[in-house]
């Protein structure tokens, strides 16, 4: 766990620094996940390795957005006299994005012979 | 009396309580959400419920909590790199999937946007207000970056990211069976697009390869959001 945990803290790292290093528009994280996924490519061994540590985290996630969830409590005075239209802005956005993004999944999927999946 | 509020201020200074709370908050919300199968069930939404609960009666600030919570929410960034494993796992799939990611991508991307600025304006929001509304369904750190680059409300934009991320967890899975969806490649794709690691989170708890998908939505989401938004506003 330790190991596994070192590692992807140094793929973070990594990534961090070259995001801001060369300025680039993309968080750090997400370089540190690219960079981790093409050596999984390379070393599929890593895997094993990895394998506990990330299922703990990637199963319990929902933990780690709680500290910012709070703070949605405590800045809810930010909506100012527009609270109710913004919920239902991003109540019926959410939806209808959930929506438009699996109707053309399965639509290009027909289409595209992708339909079965195994 | 002295003794107890010396504790208190002791207690409410260091990390060790927030610490305590926001896991043991999380652990009763899991348990609760584990076995009711209401949608409203959400861990993240219930763990908020009883954390903002404690902070309200004990008058504590939530920079203060924020301050000991800090340690959760630093695993973010490690839990970001984690997602390159279900990613590398399903690398066959994903390859037979280009075309449809790709199609549902910019479907979902372009409806988010549209519609959350859509329905805002005509529910009678202007200003920065409406441009903070925009990029709410990328990832807090690029949908913040985005809100400055278009002349939004970052700190705002945070709030509306996160209310995102909870309603569409809650309203995902009774609204894709509402519909019949089964396909759980495209039902996971999509909710990471529209709901970023929130939905990622949920889509995880509900199914591997949707919380796979999911996370690839939120990804590509995520880059997406980045070039579009400052187009978008560009041609107004």
């Amino acid at each position: 766990m330790i190991r596994a945990l070192a590692i992807l803290l140094a793929f973070q790292l990594g990534g961090e620094t070259l995001a801001r290093g060369l300025g680039l528009p993309v968080p750090g994280p997400v370089i540190g996940l690219a960079a981790l996924f093409l050596t999984l490519t390379l070393r599929p061994r890593l895997r094993e390795t990895m394998q506990a540590t990330t299922d703990t985290i990637l199963g319990n996630l929902s933990l780690l957005f709680v500290p910012a969830g709070v703070g949605v409590i405590a800045h809810l005075d930010t909506f100012g006299r527009n609270g109710p239209a913004l919920i239902a802005a991003l109540t019926v956005s959410t939806g209808a994005a959930i929506l438009a993004g699996v109707i053309a999944f399965r639509a290009v999927a027909r289409l595209t012979g992708a339909d079965a999946d195994e | 009396m002295n003794n107890a509020a010396a504790l208190w201020s002791y207690l409410a200074q260091e990390p060790l309580l927030w610490l305590t709370l926001t896991l043991v908050a999380y652990l009763a919300a899991d348990a609760i959400s584990g076995r009711s199968r209401h949608p409203l069930a959400n861990p993240v939404l219930i763990s908020v419920i009883l954390i903002g609960a404690v902070l309200l009666v004990t008058g504590i600030p939530y920079a203060r909590y924020f301050e000991g919570a800090q340690f959760v929410h630093f695993m973010l960034g490690p839990a970001t790199v984690s997602l390159a494993m279900p990613l590398h796992a399903n690398l066959g799939r994903l390859r037979r999937t280009f075309l449809p990611m790709l199609a549902a991508l910019f479907a979902g991307s372009l409806t988010a946007i549209g519609a959350a600025v859509g329905v805002a304006w005509a529910l009678g929001v202007r200003g920065e207000t409406l441009l903070s509304i925009a990029p709410k369904s990328a990832t807090a750190p690029v949908a913040i970056g985005v809100a400055e680059q278009i002349g939004g409300l970052p700190s705002l934009t945070a709030v509306l990211v996160i209310l995102t991320g909870v309603i569409g967890a809650v309203i995902a899975t009774p609204l894709l069976n509402a519909c019949g969806f089964t396909d759980w490649r495209a039902r996971g794709f999509a909710v990471g697009i529209a709901a970023h690691g929130i939905g990622t989170a949920h889509a995880f708890r509900v199914n591997s390869t949707a919380g796979a998908f999911a996370g690839i939505g939120m990804g590509l989401n995520a880059m997406l959001t980045a070039v579009l938004a400052p187009l978008l506003f560009s041609l107004f």
